[in-house]
């Protein structure tokens, strides 16, 4: 504003390097482009992605470590995620969006696999690729395991390329 | 108090004739008072720019309708659309003119670049509207993308949930368009708003902004391209009343008439409500992308990324790599133009089919060249064999038909132009579930 009022009682000059003229006109002119930075930032951080909206189940309580036998696929349709429990008792929560263009995959109980309907992507049950086109493995959720109730944060996405054995989760016997 | 002069009868003759001469003066502010007959011979320009125009104009009338009675929210779209099918008069038809003028509107747009590439539109000074012609298509196919998810149908999600996968895989920043796009990791909800708001509010803006730019640009120009006038050869011309603007309205009626006809006998589909859990197989994008989901299904991303982008440079630079422009205005440059038109169409009608099959039943890169990364034999390997391929179809057109230069470019923008189309159709017609090739149903 301040800086509006000085360019009324501009008078020339002449013996500055820099004239009264020219500076306030870079002065007007690095505030207008401040403004729209401040604009642009501003819209930017008012339109990012909005996560919470998006996935809104959050932290997911899927039950007890007890009611998952070893060896079984649950699927949670509200938390988007299939709730391995391995051989050895361990959990993995996997995302159920395949990472190739994004369809939704099916477990197939038959063949033990996930299957992706839309380009025939086809993923075990730790959600490793068995068959391209897919160039890496399901996304998964980090689980957490509190008195043997089974807690999935469905709020982050974990990415990986392959299956590797320390993505499991136990429950920590005292 | 009524003056003795305003109580006789009104000269209705006079009063007609005022409007006209305002409506007139409304029309010689779009086009210039005359123009040159050739500018209006109908198989010049076969009026696709003004149809396109007319399109628009229609797609704004309609969608400012239905936006009165759409709901932009997951739990309401779908119904909202439901209720404009079955119980809004006239909701259906609006809906089906809004649809399928949306289609058409790509379909004319290809065919308005297509004319102009092969009248040499671009030429003499009119580079700058050939790139804004360009950035017109660009905004267009953002329209349709963004209007496609409205209706919040299966067809409508899972093409989303594929073209924004498709996005990511964009180098640089496909990733972060996509995620803007979608605010969150699936379609939901954010997705929906951001689609609606850059559907009706800045596309709009942004399209009618660049439309007018589009159209003063032509009479900046000297108006549409026309042939060099020989030695003492004058500019014929014609008054723009009536003669292009005759042609200007039959051109509406006969547009705005087949359009609504069209829509009254085909709806606008709608499919199932949106079900995240349940994709449809096969899942495809909508289908002026299929060309481009189609070539994905034979190299890998970034080579099918890196082909389309070289492709679309080349038409960016397009007034740069073709600068004879003795040959503006003549159909296909000239007589070898033409013939190098015509083999390189014809060559990718075959080609391209022959290579699809080829790839689909016996080609297995990856597997025949076992000693070669996978990235190598899926992408960098395809993409080299279709780049010379390029290269040597301009060389054998140039050679072969002893074609120059600007000629050889007609027949290599040919061929590529029908390889878009060829993919376009065998993704849209030929392939079933899994993607796996299959007959049309």
């Amino acid at each position: 504003m301040d800086t509006d009022m000085r360019l009324l009682d501009e008078r020339p000059s002449t013996a500055t390097a820099v004239s009264r003229r020219r500076f306030l006109r870079l002065a007007l002119g690095s505030l207008g482009g401040l403004v729209v930075l401040e604009v642009t930032g501003a819209g930017l951080v008012f339109l990012q992605p909005r996560e919470e909206a998006a996935n809104q189940q959050g932290r997911v309580l899927a039950g007890t470590v007890d009611d998952f036998p070893p060896d079984s696929v649950t699927e949670f349709r509200d938390g988007r995620f299939f709730l391995l429990r391995a051989s050895d008792g361990g959990f993995l929560a996997i995302y159920r969006r395949c990472p190739h263009l994004g369809c939704t995959v099916n477990w197939l109980p038959q063949t033990q696999q996930f299957y992706c309907p839309c380009h025939a992507s086809s993923f075990d049950a730790y959600g490793d690729i068995d068959d391209a086109p897919v160039q890496r493995a399901l996304d998964t959720f980090a689980v957490s395991i509190e008195d043997s109730q089974i807690v999935v944060d469905t709020r982050r996405l974990i990415q990986r390329t392959q299956f590797a054995p320390e993505q499991l989760t136990y429950e920590q016997r005292a | 108090m009524v003056s003795s002069e305003e109580q006789e009868r009104p000269n209705w003759q006079e009063e007609r004739g005022r409007m006209r001469t305002v409506a007139n003066n409304l029309i010689l502010h779009l086009h210039p008072t005359r123009v040159p007959r050739s500018a209006l011979r109908w198989t010049y320009t076969w009026g696709l720019g003004g149809i396109s125009a007319l399109l628009v104009a229609m797609l704004v009338i309609t969608g400012v309708m239905l936006m009165f009675r759409y709901e932009p929210s997951v739990s309401q779209a779908y119904a909202s659309v439901q209720a404009l099918e079955t119980e809004v008069p006239f909701g259906s038809l609006f809906r089906a003119v809004h649809h399928w003028s949306a289609n058409l509107l790509v379909i004319t747009l290809f065919l308005h670049l297509l004319r102009v590439f092969f009248t040499g539109g671009f030429k003499r000074g009119r580079a700058t509207n050939w790139l804004i012609g360009l950035l017109l298509l660009f905004v267009v196919l953002t329209f349709n993308f963004t209007g496609y998810l409205l209706p919040w149908d299966q067809l409508a999600y899972w093409a989303i949930t594929v073209a924004t996968n498709l996005l990511s895989y964009v180098p640089l920043a496909g990733k972060e368009v996509s995620r803007f796009l979608l605010a969150g990791p699936e379609v939901g909800q954010p997705a929906l708003s951001n689609f609606y708001a850059l559907h009706v509010a800045v596309l709009p803006v942004l399209l009618i902004s660049v439309l007018t730019y589009h159209f003063w640009r032509i009479r900046k120009d000297g108006g549409i391209s026309r042939p060099l006038l020989k030695e003492n050869e004058a500019l014929e011309q014609v008054t723009t009343l009536p003669h292009l603007v005759q042609r200007e309205l039959a051109a509406t009626a006969v547009i705005l008439t087949a359009v609504t006809l069209f829509a009254m006998f085909v709806p606008a589909p709608l499919g199932e409500l949106a079900d995240p859990t349940r994709s449809p197989n096969p899942a495809k994008a909508a289908w002026y992308f299929m060309g481009f989901q189609e070539l994905l299904l034979h190299m890998n991303a970034l080579a099918a990324m890196s082909l389309v982008t070289l492709i679309l440079l080349g038409l960016l630079l397009l007034p740069r790599l073709d600068r004879q422009d003795g040959n503006i205005a003549i159909c296909f440059r000239s007589d070898a133009g033409r013939k190098a038109a015509v083999w390189g169409g014809l060559l990718a009608l075959c080609l391209v089919p022959a290579l699809v099959l080829l790839d689909e039943y016996w080609l297995e890169l990856p597997e025949l060249l076992p000693t070669l990364p996978v990235v190598v034999a899926n992408g960098v390997l395809p993409l080299v064999v279709s780049l010379l391929g390029l290269v040597g179809i301009y060389a054998g057109l140039r050679r072969g038909l002893r074609a120059n230069h600007s000629e050889g470019l007609v027949g290599l923008f040919a061929f590529v132009m029908m390889a878009l189309v060829v993919l376009t159709v065998v993704g849209v017609f030929f392939r079933g579930p899994n993607m796996t090739l299959a007959l049309p149903v």
